[in-house]
């Protein structure tokens, strides 16, 4: 049998593209905003989210999905309010799939949230390459984690359409730079916006809220 | 080390195409792989050895082209190669983000039999 070649052009994450499209059809048509959160570990992803949580309990109804790759103890903290939380642990995985979401959406009341945060596994690399059906992607960078992060994972952080840094309750103790990292943030991520918050005194906070309120609007 | 699962899905999809074809083997996959895909070739040529084992595409070659970053200055109409994606004109020293090429991840040809 004699060999013949097939010219294709596929994008290789074809099937993961599909199930995020049917992802953002699901959202869409239940009126929920999706945030997809990346950063690297330990830049106050959870607790980011814990605050937001309480400070919008009652006002907003929110669902969260969040992926580690062992142990369920971000669900754990997450479950501060009567917000359901869903834990994906991925063995292994550094990064969280639209069909992963498809499945823990299965196991959320889509129909009964306003904004579903998913919380990705901490990895400034891999989850750049796969869509969830999100309709916002926030990259967290903390204070702690030195200014040129952006430049060093720029990938990542050109395809956010949102940066939050976190932690500024203790720039100053870390020598944090706040002009040269939001130079820096111009470069990585010059279409996104920026809030520069501290989950633990509440800083930036209000602002972050003020815009997730009036973004939660225009997908209703 | 997303490489893998990048991996897996692209043998899914090239099985699909084969089969689609009436054929029985993989013997050649290529790949579109650019600089800026945040995809190591490396770390691929490593996960497609992995993955393929037992499948249709078993001993198959693998051939990846890399595509290298183009942006675009709109201040000297013209295009450059930036090393990354913080890409200043060469010529006019201006900063852009108008990357043009350099994010691909695609599947490009199958040889079957």
């Amino acid at each position: 049998m004699s060999s013949r070649l097939i010219e294709v052009t596929e994008a290789l994450l074809e099937k993961n593209d599909e199930r995020a499209a049917a992802n953002r059809e699901l959202f869409r048509r239940h009126g929920v905003l999706a945030l997809n959160i990346v950063s690297s570990p330990g830049s106050g992803k959870t607790e980011f989210i814990v605050r937001t949580l309480k400070d919008l309990h009652g006002e907003l109804r929110f669902g969260v999905i969040v992926g580690d790759c062992e142990t369920d103890n971000d669900a754990r903290r997450l479950r501060v309010t009567s917000a359901p939380v869903t834990q994906i642990t991925t063995g292994g995985y550094c990064h969280l799939e639209a069909g992963m979401i498809a499945r823990a959406a299965e196991g959320l009341d889509v129909a009964a949230l306003d904004i579903l945060i998913i919380e990705n596994v901490g990895n400034l690399v891999c989850p750049a390459s796969y869509d969830l059906g999100e309709d916002v992607r926030i990259a967290m960078l903390s204070v702690t984690e030195g200014e040129d992060k952006p430049l060093k994972y720029p990938v990542i952080f050109r395809s956010a359409n949102v940066v939050i840094v976190t932690k500024m309750d203790i720039a100053e103790a870390v020598g944090y730079d706040a002009d040269t990292a939001r130079a820096n943030l111009a470069k990585a991520a010059p279409a996104a916006l920026r809030f520069e918050t501290s989950a633990r005194s509440g800083a930036g906070m209000d602002v972050w809220y003020d815009w997730l309120r009036a973004r939660v609007q225009t997908v209703r | 080390m997303h490489e893998v699962s990048i991996m897996e899905s692209a043998l899914e999809s090239a099985e699909a195409h084969a089969r689609k074809q009436g054929a029985a083997r993989i013997l050649r996959m290529g790949l579109r792989i650019g600089d800026a895909s945040g995809v190591v070739p490396d770390a691929l040529e490593f996960a497609f050895g992995a993955v393929t084992d037992g499948t249709m595409a078993e001993g198959a070659t693998l051939e990846i082209e890399r595509v290298p970053i183009a942006a675009w200055c709109a201040a000297c109409n013209a295009e450059f190669a930036p090393p990354d994606i913080l890409a200043c004109c060469p010529t006019c020293g201006a900063f852009s983000a108008d990357i043009r090429r350099g994010r691909e991840m695609q599947l490009s040809f199958l040889e079957v039999e």
